[in-house]
C-alpha cells in the first residue's frame, strides 16, 4: 500500500516535470493533428481510422503522405518501400539512443517505437531535474507527445468537417521547435563542427537531390563527414 | 479499397515505421556493447541531426520565387534572435510560429 502511494508519487513527479518541456509539442501535434484528421476525412475517410494511425504508425510526415496511397487501390508492397523510406531518418535517433536507453525496463520497447523528430530532439536536449526519476520523467515526455498527437488526429477527423480552419503555416512550431533545440546546443559548447557539418551535408544534398530525395544522401554524408572528421570532433568535445 | 484492405495498408505501415525504429536497438542490443564506432555516433549524432531537421523543416522553400524563402529566413532569424535573447520557450517558439504566420499571409 505504502509503496504504491509513492510509486505513484514519483510517477506523478516525473510527469509533472516533463510536462513544461513538451508544451511546444502540445501546441504543434495538436494544431498538425487537427490539420491530418480534417484533410483525411475530408478525403471520405472513416473517422477512426485517424487515431488508429496516430497509435500504431505515429510518424507525422508519412502519415500526411499516405493519404493519398490510402485512396488509391491496394498496394501493401508500396505502402512498405514508402514508410521506409520517409522514415529512415528513425535510424539516427535510434543509434543516439542506445545509451539513453539502454538502462530502461519495461518502459524501453514503448520508448523505442514512438521516437518521433520531436520527441526525439527533446529527449536529446532535456535534462532530468534533480530528484526526479529520470526513465519517468522520458516515458512521461514521450507518452505525453503521442496522447497529443492522438488527441489533434482524433479531434480533427470528428470535428474536421465543422470547423473551417485554415492551418497554413502554422507548422512552423515544429520548426521553431528545431531551430531552440540548435541554439541551446550551440551555446552548450564551444565546439561546433558536427552541427556545422550537418547542416552543409544536408544543405548540399538538398541542392544535389532536390526535397524529395535528400534524406537518405544527407545521411550517408553525415555519417561520412562524422567517420572523417572523427580524430578531431572527439579532440574538440573534451577540450 | 475495402475496409480490410485499410486495416492491412495500416498494418505494413505500422510494421515498416516501427522496423525503422526499433532496428539500431536490434543490430546492437543492450546486453552488449555496441562497438566503439557505433558508441561515437550515438553522442556525436544529436548535433548533425538537429541541422538535418531544421534543413529539412525548409526543403519545400523555393527561393527563386516569390516570396523568395523570405518569411521563412526571416522566421528562423527571429527564432535564434530571440531565443539568444530571452531565452524563453514560448516566446520563441510559439511567438516565432505567430511571425511567421503573420509574414506569410501579408507578403
Amino acid at each position: 500500500m505504502m509503496t504504491d502511494r509513492t510509486q505513484n508519487g514519483t510517477k506523478f513527479k516525473a510527469l509533472k516535470a516533463a510536462f513544461p518541456f513538451t508544451l511546444p509539442v502540445l501546441i504543434g501535434y495538436i494544431v498538425l493533428g487537427i490539420a491530418f484528421g480534417v484533410i483525411l476525412s475530408g478525403r471520405g475517410f472513416e473517422w477512426w481510422i485517424a487515431p488508429l494511425m496516430a497509435l500504431f504508425i505515429y510518424a507525422g510526415s508519412l502519415q500526411f503522405v499516405v493519404i493519398d496511397l490510402l485512396a488509391a487501390a491496394f498496394n501493401p508492397l508500396n505502402a512498405f518501400v514508402m514508410a521506409l523510406t520517409v522514415n529512415v531518418r528513425h535510424l539516427f535517433y535510434g543509434i543516439s539512443m542506445l545509451g539513453k536507453f539502454r538502462d530502461m525496463g519495461k518502459e524501453k520497447p514503448y520508448m523505442v517505437l514512438t521516437l518521433t523528430d520531436e520527441t526525439y530532439s527533446l529527449l536529446c536536449s532535456v535534462i532530468p531535474p534533480e530528484g526526479v526519476d529520470r526513465n519517468w520523467f522520458y516515458l512521461s515526455i514521450s507518452a505525453l507527445n503521442q496522447c497529443y498527437w492522438v488527441l489533434g488526429c482524433t479531434l480533427g477527423a470528428i470535428g474536421g468537417s465543422f470547423l473551417n480552419y485554415d492551418t497554413s503555416g502554422f507548422d512552423f512550431v515544429m520548426t521553431a521547435l528545431f531551430i531552440v533545440i540548435l541554439v541551446e546546443q550551440w551555446e552548450q559548447t564551444r565546439f561546433h563542427l558536427p552541427v556545422l557539418l550537418g547542416i552543409s551535408v544536408s544543405l548540399l544534398s538538398l541542392l544535389l537531390f532536390g526535397s524529395q530525395n535528400f534524406i537518405l544522401p544527407a545521411m550517408a554524408g553525415i555519417l561520412a563527414a562524422m567517420a572523417l572528421f572523427r580524430g578531431r570532433i572527439e579532440s574538440g568535445f573534451q577540450s | 479499397m475495402t475496409r480490410a484492405q485499410i486495416l492491412m495498408t495500416l498494418g505494413v505501415l505500422s510494421l515498416a515505421t516501427a522496423l525503422t525504429r526499433v532496428l539500431p536497438f536490434l543490430l546492437f542490443p543492450g546486453s552488449k556493447k555496441p562497438p566503439e564506432f557505433v558508441q561515437y555516433l550515438g553522442k556525436v549524432l544529436p548535433f548533425p541531426v538537429i541541422g538535418m531537421l531544421v534543413v529539412y523543416c525548409f526543403r519545400n522553400v523555393s527561393f527563386s520565387s516569390y516570396p523568395f524563402g523570405i518569411p521563412e529566413l526571416a522566421g528562423l532569424l527571429y527564432v535564434v534572435l530571440v531565443h539568444r535573447w530571452k531565452h524563453n520557450l514560448l516566446l520563441s517558439i510559439v511567438g516565432g510560429a505567430a511571425f511567421y504566420v503573420l509574414l506569410s499571409r501579408v507578403l
